[in-house]
């Protein structure tokens, strides 16, 4: 870390135009200045509160679909050319799409939730296929009841696959999401200060809001799995 | 503790391969019956068939209706991620932590009820998963070659107690060795035809 903060710095130096490439040391001084602003905090909750929000319904509606179609053969029949296009459709284009139908405002709720859905579901769907069958005849014939198969059977063999997918869907969902606000601007939001820093050629703010967006982010997604680690080991506990 | 299960002329084949032949046999309530065979006659698959996890090909099962089945399978089937204590508490949570550690020191597992089975020994595992079968609740006890892996000291100690919470009741064994039929104090021996007679 230290040595890639190194040669960013020495790289500031060498190009000596802060317009292509802004020294780290502006970009803390930057950082500094605009915690200090109202508007910066508010644009985090913002897009923290639409992205999260995003994140944590599609969350909740892969698990839930996930399970249902790894119980119902017809839901996963019903669902798979549904995924497949959530997931083969660029992103810009359900912007797009998007900001055509419903206004800006909510865009990244949207856009955060449709790129999360898939990764949660497909993990979710695959644990639930992966859980030892033998475990499952077990279950069946001491005729342990629904709950308790899921939170001791299911729950610690699909915990990897669903961590996992969590790991991956967060970074997705803050880049996907925050492009969406990029596009979409809806006011006080990050996305609209960095295209407000790329409109004024701002470099300092742009890779201030990036780092941010960079923080943020791994705060969310450690924070999260922190949450649902110590869930699953309180369930688990018997 | 129900009546006696009749099985009538199961049968029961693999791709193309017969396993079952026409089996039928009484196995009455309140006593141990064992099943010999030698390997591939059938034996678990009959045990299979009986638990429900299979559908026979041909044939009946009457008897075991509304009964509530417990059994020890080939494998320990244990939830790794859980303790000895905790596995048995699975299929019967109304026991009281006294009651499984008792039990659990029965076997030769004191001070084992909270370790993770993960880190048990082959041997420690099965006797989990013994104690896990005969603490249940059930009306029969399905018992699948359940002594395999254990040392002859730790063995006929697990069959005194397994036979101690067996008495009575109604219980089906599989096995190949004739010292566990008699050690379980079974009333009948079912013998499977060998694979080489039914082909």
């Amino acid at each position: 870390m230290v040595f890639w903060l190194a040669v960013w710095q020495i790289a500031s130096m060498v190009i000596h135009q802060d317009l292509f490439l802004v020294s780290p040391v502006r970009v803390v001084v930057r950082l500094g200045q605009l915690v200090t602003e109202g508007f910066f905090w508010s644009s985090i909750a913002n897009s923290l509160l639409r992205i999260g929000g995003g994140f944590l319904l599609a969350v909740v509606s892969g698990v839930v679909l996930g399970a249902l179609a790894a119980r119902f053969r017809r839901v996963q029949e019903l669902l798979a050319p549904l995924m497949l296009a959530v997931k083969s459709i660029p992103v810009a284009s359900f912007i797009i799409l998007a900001l055509m139908l419903f206004s800006s405002r909510h865009l990244a709720v949207l856009i955060s939730f449709l790129i999360v859905l898939p990764v949660i579901y497909t993990n979710v769907l695959a644990g639930i296929r992966s859980v030892d069958r033998q475990l499952l005849e077990m279950a069946r014939v001491f005729r342990i009841p629904a709950a308790r198969r899921i939170r001791y059977i299911y729950l610690p063999q699909v915990l990897p696959y669903f961590l996992s997918a969590c790991t991956v869907a967060l970074g997705l969902s803050w880049k996907a999401g925050v492009a969406a606000e990029v596009i979409g601007m809806p006011e006080g939001s990050i996305g609209e200060q960095l295209q407000q820093a790329k409109i004024y050629l701002n470099t300092p703010d742009l890779l201030a809001w990036t780092v941010v967006i960079v923080l943020v982010s791994l705060g969310f997604e450690k924070l999260f799995l922190a949450l649902i680690r110590r869930a699953a080991k309180r369930l688990e506990r018997m | 503790m129900g009546g006696t299960i009749e099985v009538q002329h199961l049968c029961k084949a693999f791709g193309g391969k017969p396993v079952l032949c026409d089996f039928s046999a009484s196995i009455p309530a309140g006593a141990v019956t064992a099943v010999m065979a030698p390997s591939g006659g059938g034996k678990t698959t009959l045990l299979r068939i009986l638990m429900g996890l299979e559908p026979a090909d041909s044939g009946a099962v009457t008897g075991l209706a509304g009964l509530r089945q417990s059994a020890v399978f080939q494998e320990d089937r244990l939830c790794d991620n859980l303790s000895a204590a905790a596995n048995i508490r699975l299929v019967n949570p109304t026991l009281s932590p006294a009651q499984v550690e008792e039990a659990l020191a029965a076997v030769g597992l004191e001070n084992c009820a909270g370790q993770p089975v993960s880190e048990f020994s082959g041997g420690m595992r099965r006797r989990t998963a013994i104690l896990r079968a005969l603490l249940a609740p059930w009306d029969i006890l399905f018992l699948d070659e359940p002594f395999k892996g254990l040392d002859p000291g730790t063995k006929e100690r697990v069959m005194a107690d397994t036979r101690r919470r067996c008495t009575g009741r109604t219980v089906l064994l599989v096995t190949h060795d004739l010292g566990e039929t008699q050690a379980l104090g079974a009333v009948q021996v079912l013998r499977l035809p060998q694979p080489e007679a039914r082909l």
